[in-house]
C-alpha cells in the first residue's frame, strides 16, 4: 500500500531512486575534481576566482541532490526501476541512428543521406505501407529543399558530389 | 509618435511581413500538433535565424511563441490533449463543451480569449514602455546580478514539490556554462585536456538536445494512437460576442498574465492558476468549472496568451530571460551583437516598439488564419506519434549541425537528448538547466563587475533598486520556507491520521500477548487491592 509520502510525490516512482543516486554520484565526482580542473589565481578577489562559479554550480548540485535523495520516499530498487533503466538504454539506439545520419551527411551529401535515412528509420519504426514510405520520402525532400536550398543553412556538400559532372557539381554542392 | 512611426518603418519590409506570416501560421501548426510545442520548433529554427536580420529572425521566433498557444487549443478542445503544455487547463472546460456537442463554441471562445489576452498585453506594454525606459538605466551590474539571482530562485521555488531537484538541475546548468576557457584569467575549467571542451558547451546545442532530441526520442518510443476528431459546422465568430459578456474575467485574467509574464521564472502556469481560481471564486456558477464553463475557458486562454509579450520585458529591459523560450531568443540577440538591457531601451526604443507592433499584428493574423483554416488544420492532430518523432529527429539535425558543422556538437546534443528523455520520463523539470546556464553566465559577469567597487558587504545593496531586489529575494525565500513548513505539517498530520496497526501475524501475536498481560495485571492489581484494603471505619 502507498504511504502518504509516496502519494504526494509528483511524478512516477519508477527510476526516481536510480536517477537521484546517479545525479549525486556525478556531482560528488565532479566536485572532487575541482582542485585539479580549475585554478586558484593569486591576488584575485574570491568572487572573481575562476574556481568560484564551477564550485557554486557543483555544490548546489550536490547539496540539493543529496537532500532530494534523502527526502525520496523510497530506499530500495525494485523490478520496475530496472525496467525503467532498460527503457533509458533503449533510446541509445535512436541516438545511434541520429549519429549515423550525422556522419553520413558530409560523405554522401545532405539530400541522398536524408532520402535514405528517413524512409529507413520509418521502416525500422514499423511503417510498411506505401503511403507512409511516400510521406517519409516527401518529408525528407521538403526538409532539404526548405533548409538548404531556400534558407541556405550551413550544411556542407557531400564528398560524393566531387564525382559529379562539372556542370551540375556546384549546383548540387550549393543546393543539396 | 515619432518612435511609433520609425518602428512602423522597421516593420514595413517584405522580409519582415513574410516572417510574420510564416511565424504565425507555423506557430499555429506546431501548437496544433500534440507532442511538438514551441520550444522544440524554436530550438530547431534558431540556427536558421542567425543568417537573418535581428528583426526578421526575432519576428519568426516571436510568431511561433505567440501563436502556438492558439493552435494548442485545437487538440485541447477537440480530443482532450493539450497541443502545448500551457493548454492543459483549456482541456478542463474546453473538452466537456465538445462532449456536450458544442465544439464550435469552445474553439471560438478559446480563439477570442487568446486574441483578447494577446492584444491586451501588447497594448499594456506599449503604454508601459516609456516608464521602463526610465527605470531600466537604474540597473547597474549589482542590480542585474540580483535580478538574475531572483530569477533563478523563482524558477526553483516555482516547481513546488520538486524544488530540491530543480535546485540541483539549476546547479548543473550553472556548472555546464563554466566549462571551457575562463574569459578573464584565461584558465581552463573542467576541460579534462580535451580540445572540444576548450570552447565550452554551446547553449543552443544543450537546448536542442534537451528540448528537440529528447522529444524525438520520447515520440519514437511511444505508441501511435487512433484519434477521432469532431466535425465542425458553422462559423467561429460567436466567441467574440460571448467574451464581451465576461469583461471582468477577461480583464483580470489578462492582467494576471501581464504581471506574471514580467516576473522571471513564473510564467503561464502561475498566471493561469491565479486567473482560474479568481474566475471560479467570483463566478455565479462555480460548480460549472471543470464541466464546460465558459468563464473557466476564458480565464485559462486569456491569461496564457497575455504572457509572451510580457515575458519579453525582463529580456529586453535587463537582458534576463525569465523562461526557456526567451533564453533561446537571447542567443539571437547575441549573434547579431544586439545586447539587450538598459542600453537597448535608451538607444533603440523604435526596435522595441517594432517588436511589440509585430506581436500585435501577429495576433490579428493568427485569428484571421484560424477563422478561415480551422477545419483543415484539425487533420494535423492525426499525424502518428512515431512518425512525428522521426520528423523531429530529422529537423533536429539541421539545428545542431548547421551551427558549426561539428559532429562533436551532435554527440553532445545526443547526450543531452538522452538526459532530457530521462527527465521527461520521470516528470522532472528541464527549464532549470537552461536558465541555470543563461543566468549563471550573467551572474558570473555581473558579480565580478559589481564587486569591483564594493568594500563592505552592505555596499552591494546600498542603492534603492538593489535594496528592493534584495528584499524581494528575502521575501520569496521566506514565503517558500513557510510553504515548505506548511506542507511538512500537513504531511505529518496526514501520516498520523492514516497510521494503522500492522497486520503481520507476528505483530498480531505480540499485541495479543500485550493485551493478555495487561488484563492479567489488572486482575492481580484488583485482587491485591481487596486483600490489603484497610478499613476506614472506626469501631
Amino acid at each position: 500500500m502507498q504511504s502518504e509520502r509516496e502519494r504526494r510525490f509528483p511524478g512516477p516512482r519508477r527510476g526516481q531512486l536510480l536517477f537521484a543516486v546517479a545525479l549525486l554520484f556525478f556531482a560528488v565526482l565532479l566536485l572532487s575534481q575541482t582542485p585539479g580542473q580549475t585554478r586558484w589565481v593569486a591576488k584575485t578577489d574570491f568572487f572573481a576566482q575562476p574556481r568560484f562559479w564551477p564550485a557554486v554550480g557543483l555544490i548546489a548540485m550536490a547539496a540539493f541532490g543529496a537532500l532530494h535523495l534523502y527526502l525520496l520516499p523510497w530506499r530500495r530498487l525494485r523490478r520496475d526501476d530496472r525496467a525503467e533503466a532498460r527503457k533509458w538504454a533503449a533510446v541509445v539506439e535512436y541516438a545511434a541512428w541520429f549519429m549515423g545520419y550525422v556522419f553520413a551527411v558530409p560523405v554522401i551529401g545532405y539530400l541522398p543521406s536524408t532520402l535514405v535515412f528517413v524512409p529507413l528509420l520509418a521502416r525500422r519504426l514499423g511503417y510498411r505501407s506505401g503511403q507512409m514510405m511516400l510521406a517519409a520520402v516527401l518529408f525528407g525532400l521538403a526538409t532539404v529543399v526548405v533548409f538548404k536550398s531556400f534558407l541556405s543553412v550551413k550544411i556542407p556538400g557531400g564528398m560524393i558530389y566531387e564525382y559529379l559532372p562539372a556542370a551540375i557539381r556546384t549546383f548540387f554542392i550549393l543546393n543539396f | 509618435m515619432d518612435t511609433l512611426l520609425s518602428s512602423l518603418e522597421i516593420l514595413a519590409r517584405w522580409d519582415v511581413i513574410l516572417a510574420l506570416v510564416v511565424g504565425s501560421v507555423g506557430g499555429v501548426l506546431i501548437g496544433a500538433i500534440p507532442g511538438v510545442g514551441p520550444a522544440v520548433a524554436i530550438a530547431i529554427l534558431l540556427p536558421a535565424t542567425f543568417s537573418m536580420d535581428p528583426i526578421v529572425g526575432l519576428t519568426v521566433l516571436l510568431g511561433i511563441y505567440g501563436s502556438s498557444m492558439y493552435g494548442g487549443a485545437i487538440p485541447a478542445v477537440l480530443i482532450n490533449t493539450p497541443g502545448t503544455a500551457v493548454n492543459a487547463l483549456t482541456t478542463y472546460d474546453g473538452f466537456p463543451m465538445t462532449a456536450r456537442g458544442e465544439p464550435r463554441r469552445a474553439l471560438s471562445l478559446a480563439y477570442s480569449s487568446s486574441f483578447f489576452g494577446g492584444i491586451f498585453s501588447v497594448i499594456c506594454l506599449m503604454a508601459f514602455a516609456p516608464v521602463l525606459a526610465k527605470v531600466a538605466p537604474m540597473f547597474g551590474s549589482r542590480e542585474i546580478f540580483l535580478a538574475a539571482l531572483l530569477g533563478i530562485i523563482l524558477v526553483i521555488v516555482a516547481h513546488r514539490g520538486q524544488s530540491l531537484i530543480a535546485g540541483a538541475l539549476a546547479g548543473f546548468g550553472i556548472f555546464i556554462q563554466t566549462i571551457g576557457l575562463e574569459p578573464v584569467k584565461y584558465s581552463k575549467r573542467f576541460t579534462f585536456d580535451q580540445a572540444f571542451l576548450s570552447s565550452g558547451i554551446d547553449l543552443i546545442v544543450v537546448v536542442l538536445g534537451l528540448f528537440a532530441l529528447s522529444q524525438a526520442f520520447l515520440l519514437l518510443t511511444s505508441d501511435d494512437e487512433k484519434i477521432r476528431t469532431t466535425k465542425l459546422r458553422g462559423g467561429l465568430f460567436q466567441g467574440f460576442r460571448e467574451l464581451m459578456r465576461h469583461p471582468r474575467v477577461a480583464g483580470v485574467s489578462a492582467s494576471f498574465g501581464v504581471v506574471m509574464g514580467m516576473i522571471p521564472g513564473v510564467g503561464e502556469f502561475t498566471a493561469q492558476f491565479l486567473s482560474y481560481t479568481y474566475a471560479q471564486k467570483t463566478s455565479k456558477r462555480p460548480q460549472d468549472f471543470g464541466h464546460g464553463s465558459s468563464e473557466g475557458l476564458i480565464a485559462a486562454e486569456t491569461s496564457n496568451n497575455a504572457v509572451p509579450a510580457a515575458a519579453m520585458v525582463p529580456l529586453l529591459a535587463l537582458g534576463i530571460p525569465g523562461e526557456a523560450l526567451t533564453a533561446m531568443m537571447l542567443s539571437v540577440f547575441y549573434v547579431h551583437n544586439v545586447v539587450p538591457g538598459p542600453g537597448l531601451f535608451q538607444n533603440s526604443m523604435d526596435f522595441i516598439m517594432a517588436l511589440y507592433l509585430a506581436l500585435l499584428i501577429l495576433n490579428v493574423l493568427v485569428v484571421v488564419f484560424l477563422l478561415v483554416a480551422t477545419r483543415p488544420l484539425i487533420q494535423v492532430v492525426k499525424i502518428p506519434n512515431r512518425f512525428l518523432g522521426l520528423c523531429v529527429l530529422t529537423l533536429s539535425f539541421v539545428g545542431v549541425y548547421s551551427l558549426r558543422n561539428s559532429a562533436t556538437d551532435c554527440i553532445i546534443a545526443a547526450v543531452f537528448g538522452i538526459i532530457g528523455y530521462i527527465l521527461k520520463r520521470l516528470s522532472l523539470p528541464i527549464v532549470p538547466i537552461i536558465l541555470g546556464m543563461v543566468l549563471g553566465n550573467i551572474m558570473e559577469v555581473k558579480l565580478r563587475a559589481g564587486m569591483a567597487r564594493v568594500k563592505e558587504p552592505f555596499d552591494f545593496i546600498d542603492r534603492p533598486v538593489a535594496m528592493i531586489l534584495f528584499l524581494a529575494i528575502i521575501a520569496v525565500l521566506a514565503i517558500h520556507f513557510r510553504h515548505v513548513l506548511q506542507d511538512r505539517k500537513s504531511l505529518k498530520e496526514a501520516e498520523w491520521q492514516s497510521k494503522h496497526r500492522s497486520t503481520r501475524f507476528g505483530a498480531l501475536l505480540f499485541r495479543r500477548k500485550g493485551s493478555l498481560s495487561r488484563a492479567r495485571g489488572r486482575k492481580v492489581k484488583a485482587r491485591h487491592s481487596t486483600s490489603y484494603r484497610r478499613s476506614t471505619e472506626r469501631d
